[in-house]
């Protein structure tokens, strides 16, 4: 399947507005080490949503809104795949711990905020949107099926489509068991393959066997922030985009794997 | 949309395992709910609970895979000729180009709840015998089901709470569209669990009698648990099967946990599955609704469907039969449709007494007779997700 990309952003600890994550993905910047996530209040939520807008909500609101505005459509406005590995885990680890209290009275706007699909719930609702939205969670293969499944829903349905990715830290204990240690994200828009104005034209493919070795970011900055959570796996793409070389790039899904090809 | 054979089908609920059983008990108008006594959960109110659902064992050697949830799907999965008929498509098409595409809500939450309890007072750790990929991850029931179905294609889970399994639809027919995979094994599958019930109980939403959905007295809904599976083909494999004409999708924008009043979401759901399907409103002869019994579900819902097809479509919830399977919902639903397409059967909406006056549907006390050619079955799920199926026999 070829797409063109229109449209990206990120957020991690050290990865901004697109034009200083441009810079630092591209190997023009370095990354600072020291750097915090920063992530302002999402704008487009109402003053008390916004308020009680947890991590996973700013992390996927700030790069939906800047990956659509970069390829011309109003936020809201496109279909969107959201994939997150871990959903809200912090929300899904004070909910179990409530259950195994001796008083296992659950509030009601935690638990609704626990579904899966919350984060792309208030993305719909801050924007007002009407637009279909999927959400998948797909564990170390979240990035890899998300990808996938944006690309042929761009194609089925030929139109642009947005692709959110996001994943925050994990409490302890379910933290022990899945290293999710920073808060990251990453939108993609592809749009069905056209000549002219794109980041960068994508030939994307599943093969059911061949599963390669998880690629890693070139910069060791980013190597370290892909280790760190699951959908880092976003930046081998982010960067493969920026850096306007063509290249290919082969993800391990399952026991297959999704083979990109990246023209800038 | 190019229609979706359902070339296998596969189903357990509480009302039973396998087709044969599900439409006996939509004959007999027996439902399933009874008072809850799931884990010493004392909420009140009744479940559609699978029943020796605890003593399934998972298949040899799928072991890291052992959990409620897994099970009903398992027993699910050895229902209806389902796994040999996925071999045979894996014959016709290789096991590589089928996708697997499943919907839970909450996968195998209930292993982390047990294990929570069981928490090393020292650390805090959580016991050896919990994995959390296995068994608790969302991604487990997908795995699961392709390993065992032998199925090398792409596997996904979808979670867009009450509307996943509906929803896993959409996204395996993009899979399918784009050339991707020729075919795909979709469903899902959603077992009882505390955060679910004493959720559903934290919102007021759980009805203390089994639900009676579109009844003047409704009170809210009755959780049940089910997992169900079709196998959707380009190609039919017999005369006169049903397939999957249309699905539309739409989201709310409006509020986490509560619909839109008047059912604008769900309305642009169900034109957009007609669109997809080309067909127009008449064409529908039945609406499997959504209907779970909440109050503010029910009216919007009914004011939606007035919209499109005005009063006159028989509809029913069939959620008295089997409570409100949650992810699963939407696969069971469309399992049914198909089932009383098959059978001539247009089902009555359980646990209706007396029709909310402000709703203005055609619902019925018993199950009626009638050919149905085309169903319409609605799924909605927090978050404002509004996923709707058209089920029906092709056009030829």
């Amino acid at each position: 399947m070829r797409v063109s990309l229109i449209g990206a952003a990120v957020r991690a600890p050290g990865l901004g507005s697109w034009e200083q994550a441009r810079a630092v993905l591209a190997g023009e910047l370095p990354l600072d080490p020291d750097a915090l996530l920063d992530l302002p209040p999402p704008a487009l939520l109402s003053p008390n949503e916004r308020r009680r807008a947890g991590l996973p909500v700013r992390l996927a609101l700030a790069v939906c809104e800047e990956a659509s505005r970069m390829a011309g459509h109003e936020p809201g406005a496109l279909p969107g795949i959201f994939g997150s590995s871990n959903g809200d885990g912090a929300v899904v680890h004070d909910l179990l711990e409530t259950l195994a209290s001796a008083d296992p009275q659950l509030s009601p706007t935690r638990f609704h905020n626990s579904v899966h699909n919350a984060v792309a719930g208030y993305w719909s609702i801050a924007t007002g949107s009407s637009a279909p939205i999927t959400v998948l969670g797909c564990h170390d293969a979240t990035f890899a099926a998300s990808l996938l499944k944006a690309a042929s829903e761009c194609v089925a349905e030929a139109m642009p489509i947005l692709l959110c990715l996001y994943d925050a830290p994990m409490k302890l204990p379910l933290g022990a068991l899945r290293t999710t240690t920073i808060g990251l994200s990453a939108a993609f828009v592809l749009a069905p393959a056209r000549p002219g104005a794109a980041l960068a034209d994508l030939d994307i493919a599943f093969t059911p066997d061949a599963a390669p070795p998880e690629p890693e970011p070139i910069a060791p900055g980013l190597r370290s922030l892909w280790r760190q959570n699951p959908v880092g796996r976003g930046l081998v793409l982010l960067e493969a985009v920026t850096r306007k070389q063509p290249v290919s790039l082969a993800f391990p899904y399952g026991r297959g794997q999704i083979a990109i090809v990246v023209q800038p | 949309m190019t229609p979706l054979h359902l070339t296998a089908t596969a189903l357990a609920s509480a009302v039973g395992a396998g087709s044969a059983a599900t439409l006996d008990a939509l004959r007999q108008e027996r439902s399933s709910l009874a008072p809850c006594d799931f884990e010493e959960i004392a909420i009140g109110g009744q479940i559609g609970r699978v029943r020796g659902l605890e003593q399934v064992e998972l298949p040899a050697g799928f072991g890291e895979y052992d959990c409620r949830n897994n099970r009903l799907a398992w027993l699910a999965l050895q229902q209806d000729g389902f796994i040999e008929a996925v071999r045979g498509a894996i014959g016709r098409h290789g096991a590589g180009r089928i996708a697997v595409v499943l919907g839970t809500s909450t996968s195998g939450i209930l292993s982390a709840e047990t294990a929570y309890r069981a928490r090393d007072p020292a650390t805090g750790l959580l016991p050896d015998w919990f994995r959390y990929d296995g068994s608790y991850d969302l991604f487990s029931l997908s795995r699961f089901v392709a390993d065992r179905l032998g199925v090398t294609g792409p596997a996904m889970t979808v979670s867009t709470a009450c509307a996943s399994s509906a929803r896993a639809c959409l996204d395996a027919s993009h899979l399918i569209a784009s050339g991707v995979v020729d075919a795909a094994v979709v469903g899902g599958a959603d077992s009882l669990c505390g955060l679910t019930l004493r959720g559903f109980d934290s919102l007021d939403l759980i009805s203390p009698e089994r639900c009676r959905p579109f009844d003047a007295a409704r009170r809210g809904i009755s959780i049940g648990e089910a997992a169900g599976f079709a196998l959707l083909e380009r190609e039919p494999l017999r005369e006169g099967g049903v397939a999957l004409l249309g699905i539309g999708a739409s989201t709310d924008g409006y509020h986490m946990s509560s619909p839109q009043p008047d059912g604008i979401g769900a309305e642009q759901a169900m034109r957009r599955a007609l669109a997809s399907a080309t067909l127009d409103a008449a064409d529908i002869h039945h609406v499997n609704l959504h209907g779970t019994g909440t109050r503010a579900n029910d009216l919007m819902e009914a004011r939606a469907v007035n919209r499109l097809f005005g009063s006159d479509v028989p509809c029913a919830s069939t959620k008295g039969w089997t409570g409100h399977c949650m992810g699963s919902s939407g696969i069971v639903e469309a399992l049914i449709a198909s089932l009383c397409i098959e059978n001539d059967l247009l089902p009555a909406c359980h646990g209706l007494e007396t029709r909310d006056p402000e709703i203005a549907l055609d619902l019925e006390r018993h199950n009626r007779t009638a050919r149905i050619d085309r169903v319409m079955s609605n799924s909605f799920g927090f978050g404002g997700v509004n996923v709707s199926l058209v089920i029906g026999r092709p056009a030829r």
